[in-house]
């Protein structure tokens, strides 16, 4: 991969606009705030349960808060233009992800969680400093993208190798910690994704043949991605973990389109992807129950079998009506396995109500849209595809769980980002989030008056 | 490209409206239905959520909450349990509630809108009011000592208060302590399969949910029925009635225990309980008139709640004469629980008038604020005060020197009427023994207390077995106890 796509859309360097102002302040400011909403939501907790303020409290805001300066202090340092929004908002999921899980952990004493997800989230508040420090120019990715996608398709395959957990084989059990390289793999994906369309984007989007109304692009320049795509879907099929094939699939579908505009693809891509869905739901038990539980989440218990998950997560949220029971008094517990991870937004439809979940969706739509925003100001198109790459998998990877949850598609498990235990996650998302801390530097330093970023 | 990320933004942002959308769907839309679905144990989880309301007896809680830190948290106690059993019933998490537990239980569980200080204030914080209290009409002394007389037999004894309709005592034996069934675990299956396989069902409220044949003491209801009618002017002059007496349109001859029933007086034959006498004259009345005296009293009513349900005690009006004989001596079909023998006794007592039995006296907020009170009931004449009147002093002539001796109490005023019902096939089963009553202090404008007592004791002999001998002494102490509290009000 070389660096031939970088200047295909700054057609005529502008003369300098007066300089964006920087945002540091702001940035701190809204910190702080999120920092005291998420002690905020700690001291709620321990109010409504016990009627005093958690012991832990003061500790649980000062160790948030440490991380949340150490992160901001990184930015001002060495991507002092970044938008001001971003890590603002991943410290107020995070942070309320742990209050999130602490509240659970009062129903499942034996099996404390909050804890653990603390130290994987200052792992991945480190590797925020460290991606934010280190990497000073978002383009020097585009060089190793295909070292990306070999560690990419190694990570996905590492978990076969392992015995399955919960019917899917997406986990590595190392002593007592057990994390999903699929997480990774995604980040790596994307960084490929976009090196490789902004590439060979003018040969994907003018050449081939044509058929009937579609426009296809050459077998030489397609081949690789599809064979790549088909065998990171295969992985998955075979992991059983359909989510992340979901996402991989939406990603690589939302990269294409921007980086052709062929709405040909878009065809091609639904049309393979009703298929893919028809045929694993079909043929692969796990999915075709899970298929089945969407259809008719209250079947087991007209069967006389007692809700099932799903059920059990509309009931939660049914339970949560606008306003919610308020934090600590809900009974997501009732979900049972996976309360914490795939199921927290349960716990926060009930007991933050729809007000709640509404702000957590528009929290993300947020995160979303600043990615979405630095990619329109950015000039070199793989940073553009990078930062909708990115913004992408948050987007997806929302929607697919948040949708499982609340019955809208077929539940798929996943991780709903920064919320949900696993570290994994945690850690991948804060990535995330620094890399388009990365891109919007870039995107905001060399402001140009046309877009604002 | 730019166009490009700003259509795919244009996805994001369907992908997000799909989701909100979907969530104010679930979560406002659906939330009812869900909330009600009954698998969903949410609303059992907050019905146990804060410790319940008390039932008081005389100003005194019987019952109590303890917090077991499970999910249904709070589970039931009971400080007398058997004693009270058939008026508490039982709370458990497991098998539900019964009795007043269960009547008064939007009050007792705080779900009752009426403990709201505002209304929709706690739709809207979502608090849930705390459980407010239920105070019955049951007094403490009346009800040990009902619970005392019967003791190791079985049985039942139910005290009203004539003129308000009050339920002073309802007891029932064999008993069991209702907390044994609080909770969910494993000691409450076993105690609910015990109870249960128990053939002497000690759950089994026996003073409102078993009909008994009343026997002679169904004989006040015959002997108003033919006062009302004027069949009988003279309580002395004698009646036209054969001994035995056979009877109408059947070879069947009925016979007496007692001697001296040939033309007997009606006195003589309530005192002494001639079949034959109290047979005839209920062919003479008709079936018409009997059945109106019957249901005047509270028979074939199968809605009384008291507040909870009460067993419709019978008298069949689809009967022959021969029938009509046997059924008005408290045979046949002819079926009354306690409670409505008594709720007989409490009608003599209180000129003719009978006020619809009740057990709670008002339900207040936790705080002690009034949620309802028992309101004063339309009374309903049964018989004519003139025969009110005879009858009682028919019922006291029973206790002065006939077959109720037992149930005198020196300084004040008692009537009463024995039974001893046959039952079961050829009259092969133990007799039930039975005494209605009333009493009157010396002092008291009305009757204080009018009871019904029966004992069903297979373990005795059957001669043993009679409304004077055993159930009589039974009354009285009930009615003693009544007569030395202070009076209501």
């Amino acid at each position: 991969m070389t660096k031939t796509g970088t200047t295909v859309t700054a057609a005529a360097p502008p003369a300098p606009a007066a300089r964006l102002p920087r945002r540091r302040g702001v940035e701190l400011a809204l910190i702080v705030l999120a920092v005291l909403l998420s002690v905020y939501g700690y001291c709620a907790v321990g109010l409504a349960r016990y009627g005093t303020v958690p012991p832990g409290a003061a500790g649980y805001g000062a160790g948030l808060g440490v991380l949340a300066l150490l992160a901001h202090g990184a930015v001002r340092l060495r991507a002092p233009y970044a938008d001001p929004l971003l890590l603002p908002i991943a410290v107020l999921l995070n942070g309320l992800g742990l209050v999130l899980i602490y509240r659970l952990d009062l129903e499942t004493p034996g099996a404390r969680a909050a804890p653990v997800q603390l130290v994987w989230s200052t792992l991945g508040v480190a590797l925020f400093i460290l991606v934010v420090l280190v990497l000073r120019d978002h383009r020097w990715l585009q060089r190793y993208s295909y070292v990306c996608v070999v560690a990419a398709l190694a990570l996905l395959t590492l978990p076969i190798l392992f015995p399955p957990v919960n019917g899917a084989r997406i986990w590595i059990r190392l002593g007592g910690f057990s994390f999903q390289p699929g997480e990774f793999a995604k980040v790596l994906l994307a960084v490929f994704f976009a090196a490789y369309l902004a590439a060979g984007r003018s040969a994907l989007a003018y050449t081939g043949r044509r058929v009937w109304c579609l426009q296809l692009p050459t077998g030489r320049v397609l081949g690789p991605v599809v064979a790549i795509w088909l065998l990171s879907v295969g992985v998955l099929v075979l992991e059983r973990d359909l989510g992340t094939s979901l996402l991989f699939f939406g990603l690589f579908v939302v990269l294409l389109y921007v980086a052709t505009g062929r709405t040909g693809w878009i065809a091609v891509g639904l049309l393979l992807a009703a298929a893919g869905a028809v045929a694993v739901g079909w043929l692969e038990p796990h999915v075709h129950s899970r298929v089945e539980e969407w259809l008719h989440p209250f079947a087991s218990i007209e069967e006389g079998r007692g809700p099932g998950q799903v059920a059990q997560s509309l009931f939660s949220f049914a339970a949560g009506g606008v306003l919610g029971t308020g934090l600590g008094l809900g009974h997501s517990i009732l979900v049972g396995f996976a309360v914490k991870s795939d199921f927290i937004l349960a716990t926060a439809g009930e007991e933050l109500g729809l007000a709640g979940l509404s702000a957590v969706f528009l929290l993300y739509a947020l995160l979303v849209e600043r990615g979405y925003r630095a990619g329109l100001a950015l000039r070199d198109p793989f940073g553009r595809l990078l930062a909708v790459g990115l913004a992408s998998i948050v987007a997806l990877q929302v929607f697919v769980i948040a949708g499982g949850v609340t019955g809208l598609i077929p539940l798929t498990g996943m991780a709903m980002p920064f919320l949900a235990q696993g570290g994994s996650s945690v850690v991948t998302n804060w990535a995330i989030v620094a890399l388009l801390i990365r891109v919007s530097h870039v995107a905001r330093r060399q402001y140009d008056g046309k877009v604002a970023p | 490209m730019s166009r490009y990320i700003r259509h795919a933004a244009a996805f994001c942002v369907l992908l997000l409206g799909a989701l909100l959308v979907n969530t104010a769907w679930l979560q406002v839309l659906q939330g009812p239905s869900y909330g009600g679905n009954p698998a969903n144990r949410r609303p059992t989880i907050a019905r146990y959520e804060q410790p319940r309301g008390q039932i008081l007896v005389g100003g005194r809680a019987v019952t109590g909450s303890r917090d077991t830190g499970e999910q249904l948290r709070y589970e039931r106690t009971y400080t007398d349990g058997p004693l009270y059993a058939p008026v508490t019933g039982f709370v458990s998490q497991r098998y539900g509630t019964t009795f007043l537990e269960h009547a008064e239980d939007r009050v007792l569980a705080g779900t009752d809108p009426m403990l709201a200080g505002f209304p929709l204030w706690n739709d809207f914080t979502r608090a849930r009011n705390p459980g407010g209290n239920v105070v019955t009409t049951l007094d403490p002394a009346a009800q040990r000592a009902a619970f005392q007389g019967l003791g190791t037999r079985k049985g039942a004894v139910v005290a009203i208060e004539p003129t308000t309709g009050r339920i002073l005592a309802m007891a029932s034996t064999p008993s069991y302590d209702p907390g044994e069934l609080s909770g969910n675990g494993p000691a409450v299956a076993a105690a609910w399969a015990r109870l249960n396989d128990d053939p002497e069902k000690p759950m089994l409220n026996r003073a409102v949910r078993q009909t008994y044949p009343p026997g002679s003491t169904f004989k006040v209801v015959t002997a108003a029925a033919a006062l009302d009618a004027g069949l009988v002017t003279d309580l002395d002059a004698p009646t036209d009635s054969p001994d035995p007496y056979r009877l109408p349109g059947t070879r069947t001859s009925l016979a007496n225990e007692a001697e001296g029933c040939e033309n007997a007086s009606l006195r003589y034959a309530f005192e002494w309980s001639c079949n034959t006498v109290f047979a005839k004259l209920a062919v003479d009345v008709g079936v018409d008139r009997m059945r109106e005296a019957a249901r005047g009293f509270g028979f074939n009513d199968e809605g009384l709640r008291i507040p909870f349900s009460v067993a419709p005690s019978t008298f069949d009006t689809h009967v022959d004469r021969a029938q009509l004989a046997l059924s008005s001596i408290g045979q046949y079909n002819t079926r009354a629980t306690p409670l409505q023998m008594a709720m007989v006794a409490a009608a003599v007592a209180n000129d003719g008038q009978v006020r619809a039995p009740y057990l709670v006296e008002r339900t207040t907020r936790r705080g002690g604020g009034l949620v309802s009170a028992a309101g004063s009931r339309p009374p309903r004449q049964v018989m004519r005060p003139q025969t009110a009147v005879r009858l009682r002093e028919l019922m006291c002539d029973v206790v002065a020197d006939g077959t109720g001796h037992n149930a005198a109490i020196p300084g004040a005023t008692v009537g009463g009427k024995t039974g001893t019902a046959q039952h079961g096939v050829g009259n092969s089963g133990t007799p039930y023994a039975w005494f209605v009553s009333w009493a009157q202090g010396r002092d008291d404008m009305d009757a204080r207390v009018a009871v019904a007592v029966v004992v069903e004791d297979a373990s005795a002999r059957r001669g043993d077995i009679s409304g004077g001998g055993t159930a009589a002494p039974i009354a009285k102490a009930v009615m003693q106890a009544v007569l030395r509290s202070r009076p209501a009000g």
